[in-house]
């Protein structure tokens, strides 16, 4: 009685047309000792697909060890930084300072330049005096 | 979400996603590669879970594509030469199977059988998934999944038969 039901369920079995509550009767017949002779070709099938089952990933997931990882990272990254905006700052002032006094000079250099051009437009007034000196001599 | 929240939505299912991978690379070491950049790739974009209505599926897919995306690269061409030069004694389980001869032939057979074949049987008769399940993972229609699934279980009965005919063992 039971042995029809199995060889009707491995025929439906073959089509494709079992229901999971179906195929896990064929899995749980072929799974134990007594087993038809002429049906003992197809346990091997269902015992491994029980077997296959049994099979676990057991490798560890490198997760903790990423986090710190990021950690480190990140505070290497933040100290990077840090370091870069500081130098930078300083350098940056060191140039600024060295505009501002190119800047200074030739502004100083134009002042020294004026000033030259002036005195030797006094140094005409010499001329003044020169003449005031012959009228006093001739007098 | 914190490690230990992920581990356990991730836990449950993680064994499918190395069973599916070991299904198609068929070397242990690359399926539990391929598991854990899948599972790395799920921790990386973990924030937005909640999006994904069945993480399970989602996972699997990905797994799944990755999976085949290996094998088409040459790469994987290489890695399953030098594979194949080791024993794998590893496994404990490897070796129960290897014990049980004839549970090996169903192994091998599987092999042998064209990728879509190989998961269909393996998301079926394995991991006991209904067709919608394995239609929305391998984006088949539930004929077309009834299909290969037949076809897929002929081919193991009667390569399994031949070898019992035969007595190769």
């Amino acid at each position: 009685m039971e042995l029809d039901r199995i060889e009707r369920l491995l025929e439906k079995y073959l089509e494709a047309s079992t229901s999971i509550a179906e195929e896990k009767e064929l899995r749980a017949y072929f799974s134990q000792e007594s087993v038809a002779s002429h049906l003992k070709q197809y346990a091997p099938m269902f015992q491994y697909f029980s077997l296959a089952k049994e099979e676990r990933y057991t490798k560890e997931l490198p997760l903790k060890k990423r986090s710190i990882n990021y950690k480190w990272l990140s505070i290497a990254a933040m100290a990077v930084l840090l370091f870069g905006i500081y130098f930078g700052k300083g350098y940056q002032e060191k140039k600024e300072a060295e505009y501002a006094y190119n800047e200074t000079k030739k502004a100083l250099t134009l002042l020294a330049d004026n000033f030259n051009k002036g005195t030797e437009k006094v140094a005409y007034l010499n001329e003044f005096e020169n003449a005031k000196q012959k009228i006093y001599n001739k007098n | 979400m914190k490690q230990s929240e992920f581990l356990n939505v991730v836990m449950p299912f993680k064994d499918k996603l190395y069973r599916l991978a070991k299904r198609l690379l068929v070397s242990r070491e690359e399926a539990e590669d391929a598991t854990q950049e899948i599972l790395m790739k799920l921790w990386s974009k973990n924030e937005n879970f909640e999006k994904y209505k069945n993480v399970e599926a989602f996972a699997m897919t990905m797994t799944k594509n990755f999976c085949l995306d290996r094998l088409k690269s040459k790469q994987a061409g290489n890695l399953k030469l030098v594979h194949s030069n080791y024993g794998d004694n590893a496994s404990s389980l490897q070796k129960q199977v290897e014990a049980k001869d004839s549970l090996s032939w169903v192994e091998r057979i599987m092999e042998e059988l064209p990728e879509q074949q190989k998961m269909v049987l393996q998301l079926r008769d394995v991991e006991e998934y209904d067709y919608d399940e394995i239609g929305e993972l391998l984006n088949m229609k539930p004929t077309a999944i009834r299909v290969a699934l037949s076809r897929a279980r002929k081919t193991v009965r009667e390569k399994l038969m031949q070898k019992h005919s035969y007595g190769i063992g």
